[in-house]
């Protein structure tokens, strides 16, 4: 099963060696994984995407707020979040296809952000579900590079989580 | 008033109430080294190798249950401190190891004996810190301190470059410290003991399965109080004896790979079973899936991440196991005022384990021509004081003396029990007896775990540590043997030792003393003198070569499967 766990940490050097460190050294899983300061520059938030039996996450959790360094974690519940991802795409665009490519991004509402004859480079942002799908209808028209920050993931709410 | 960093940090440690360290100098720890040379307030003992200093403050820790401290240089020394380090971890020991590091304009510039010791240690330490800034490091080492000591414990590392240690700040050393990322729960949920008492009181076969949390937590008169009361049998693992009394009639000794049969028996028929401060390693479990499997299991730990790592748990209990203990016991009180009552509610199960105590006593059969190790550890017992400390290496020398010598005190064995340290006791007892010059320390090894840190007789020689070293030697590595022996077709591959060593010669040496026994009626005399022998003394035993480490549960098997002693 898939989790999105949301780690708050002390904004110092090794720390994402220490978190990451952990996963291999544990052999557990790390899907995808972004990091970056909060609006306290004391603190910096992992987003990391992982996966695993009920027990396999507790353990996670359990060891990541062993790191001296992690302040918190939570692992969110998909139906009390939103995760969001951000996807560059380039693609293979001429002749017929370049309007197809055109289509496709104005449906997922993705912006075009560079243009050569035979390419266009496409910037979409969602939800995980939705960024997956339209990389896999531009696919076959042919796909030169993707890059993807991995989801972040915020709570549903009033309630801020401070950092 | 101001002092450069080198003072600092002995300030800190004067602080932290160290008295002795072991540490080894070297090119960017010159400067701490040239202020120690002035520091009177802290003893500092110098090994033969920095893994051995490291085992050193190890086995300090483990005897007293203060923070052991060891000092290394960059590089080389500091990687040297890494089986150290790990031996330290893998049993949650209390330290503090301090390298010298490479001046910080010099760091990740492949400079001389530059080593990543933070990247190194990262997985074998409790936490580490790199000192970028001596202004920061009387804070550290306030934090390494209260992080080493506090929760589960372990080893904290601070790397301290050669700058640092020359740069002059002002010295104030912090009264309190806190880490926002680290907050351990001490105290045991109370609505969680109430129903683990419940539970335990209501239970037809209970038994306590103790482990090395007991000892380091100070637990161990909270936990005989609470056995005691309830009458509830005690096993414990290689990590947790001495944290109950073996001469009581509630122990059952050992459980495990070489546990007891009835330790194991009582374990795998019980139906609820109270871990205490204990990680359900393999080596005591065996196959999981058929481990305690007519038992609830409560399971009261410092470490919320040992809780359901291994086997499914029924009752969780986190916080400190003493204050846990202290707090069942007052539960058990209001549950059963009368201690009879429930004691007598489990006497058909204690009648049972009786039974399996007269059908499979620990035993091993005793020869009138070759010494049996065995023999070697209960004539050790009986010839030695009730307070002596025993560390032993690692194999079936460290099995025998789990098996055979009775402890009944807590930190009186020191034993590398998760990582399996050959190479670990004579150090370990080295520090021990430079914690407690005026008590018996002796370490047992085999004659392969000797020879892996043997340099250290020129340190327990020259530091006057009045170590008494035993040697059981059978010219193998004998577990390694012993695994070849029953599941490799006695294919004996590179585990005989084939060279004969005089280590009387060895002992005289390096200025110790030594002795030899090579018939069984030599035992008693070896050991008498020996410990009448002022100073280091070698006592070699020739003993049985083939002889096994029994009951033995092969690895991978249940806890019922057990190879006996014929």
């Amino acid at each position: 099963m898939k989790h999105t766990i949301a780690v708050l940490v002390e904004n110092e050097f090794g720390v994402l060696s220490r978190v990451v460190g952990l996963f291999s050294g544990r052999g557990f899983n790390i899907d995808s994984l972004t990091v970056a300061p909060t609006n306290d520059e004391a603190l910096s938030r992992i987003t990391l995407v992982t996966r695993g039996d009920e027990q396999i996450i507790e353990q996670i959790t359990k060891q990541l707020n062993k790191l001296i360094d992690v302040i918190k974690v939570i692992d969110f519940e998909p139906e009390n979040a939103i995760e969001r991802e951000m996807v560059l795409v380039k693609v293979s665009a001429e002749d017929q296809s370049r309007a197809e490519v055109l289509r496709i991004a104005d449906i997922f509402r993705a912006k075009v952000i560079d243009v050569t004859p035979k390419s266009y480079t496409l910037e979409a942002t969602g939800a995980p579900a939705k960024v997956s799908a339209m990389v896999e209808l531009l696919r076959p028209l042919g796909l030169k590079e993707l890059v993807s920050t991995g989801p972040v993931v915020i709570g549903r709410g009033a309630k801020g989580w401070k950092g | 008033m101001k002092m450069n960093g080198a003072r600092i940090l002995l300030e800190c440690l004067k602080r932290e109430g160290v008295d002795t360290i072991f540490g080894y100098p070297g090119g960017t720890v010159i400067n701490l080294y040239d202020e120690l040379f002035s520091f009177k307030e802290i003893r500092h003992i110098l090994p033969r190798h920095e893994q051995a200093g490291v085992h050193a403050a190890d086995g300090y820790a483990r005897a007293t249950g203060k923070v052991g401290v060891a000092i290394a240089t960059s590089g080389p020394g500091a990687t040297n401190t890494i089986t150290g380090i790990a031996t330290a971890y893998m049993d949650s020991i209390p330290m503090v190891i301090v390298t010298g590091q490479v001046p910080t304009a010099l760091i990740g510039n492949d400079a001389f004996q530059e080593a990543d010791i933070i990247g190194i240690t990262r997985p074998c330490t409790k936490h580490n810190f790199l000192v970028k800034d001596v202004k920061e490091l009387p804070t550290i080492m306030k934090k390494a301190f209260y992080i080493a000591r506090t929760g589960r414990p372990g080893p904290v590392l601070v790397d301290l470059p050669k700058d640092v240690q020359m740069a002059q700040a002002e010295f104030h050393y912090p009264e309190t410290v806190e880490i926002r990322g680290y907050k351990p729960n001490l105290e045991g949920h109370p609505k969680q003991v109430e129903k683990a008492v419940t539970m335990i009181t209501q239970a037809k076969r209970p038994v306590i399965y103790v482990g090395g949390g007991v000892i380091l937590g100070n637990a161990a008169a909270e936990l005989t109080a609470f056995a005691k009361r309830l009458a509830i049998p005690v096993t414990t693992t290689l990590m947790g004896l001495g944290a109950f009394p073996e001469n009581d009639p509630q122990s059952l000794g050992l459980l495990g790979m070489h546990g007891t049969y009835y330790a194991n028996m009582a374990v795998s028929n019980c139906d609820v079973l109270i871990a205490i401060g204990a990680r359900f390693d393999d080596r005591v479990t065996g196959k999981i899936a058929s481990f305690a499997p007519h038992a609830k299991i409560v399971h009261v730990d410092v470490d919320p991440t040992s809780i359901k790592k291994n086997v499914r748990v029924d009752l969780p209990i986190v916080g400190d196991v003493r204050d846990v203990l202290a707090k069942m016991l007052k539960a058990a009180e209001q549950v059963c005022p009368d201690a009879k009552v429930c004691q007598d509610a489990i006497a058909p199960w204690t009648a049972e384990i009786e039974g399996w105590k007269a059908k499979h006593p620990m035993s091993y059969k005793q020869s009138t021509t070759t010494i049996k190790p065995q023999y070697v550890i209960q004539r050790l017992r009986a010839l030695s004081d009730p307070d002596a400390i025993v560390a032993t290496d690692v194999g079936q020398h460290q099995m025998w003396t789990a098996q055979f010598f009775g402890f009944t005190t807590p930190r009186t064995l020191l034993s590398s029990g998760g990582l399996g340290t050959m190479g670990y006791g004579l150090p370990a007892a080295m520090g021990a007896q430079a914690a407690f010059p005026e008590r018996q320390v002796m370490v047992v090894c085999g004659d392969g775990g000797f020879q892996m840190n043997l340099q250290e007789l020129a340190t327990i020689v020259q530091n006057r540590l009045n170590v008494k070293i035993v040697i059981l030697n059978n010219n193998f590595l004998g577990m390694v043997r012993q695994w070849q022996e029953l599941f490799f077709d006695k294919r004996y591959s590179s585990t005989c030792m084939e060279l004969p060593i005089d280590f009387i010669k060895l002992a005289e040496a390096f200025g110790a003393t030594g002795l030899q026994a090579t018939k069984v009626d030599e035992v008693d005399e070896v050991i008498k003198k020996g410990f009448a022998t002022n100073g280091p003394v070698l006592m070699e035993f020739k003993v049985a070569r083939e002889e096994k480490v029994l009951p033995m549960v092969p690895a991978g098997a249940s806890l019922t499967e057990m190879v006996l002693a014929s």
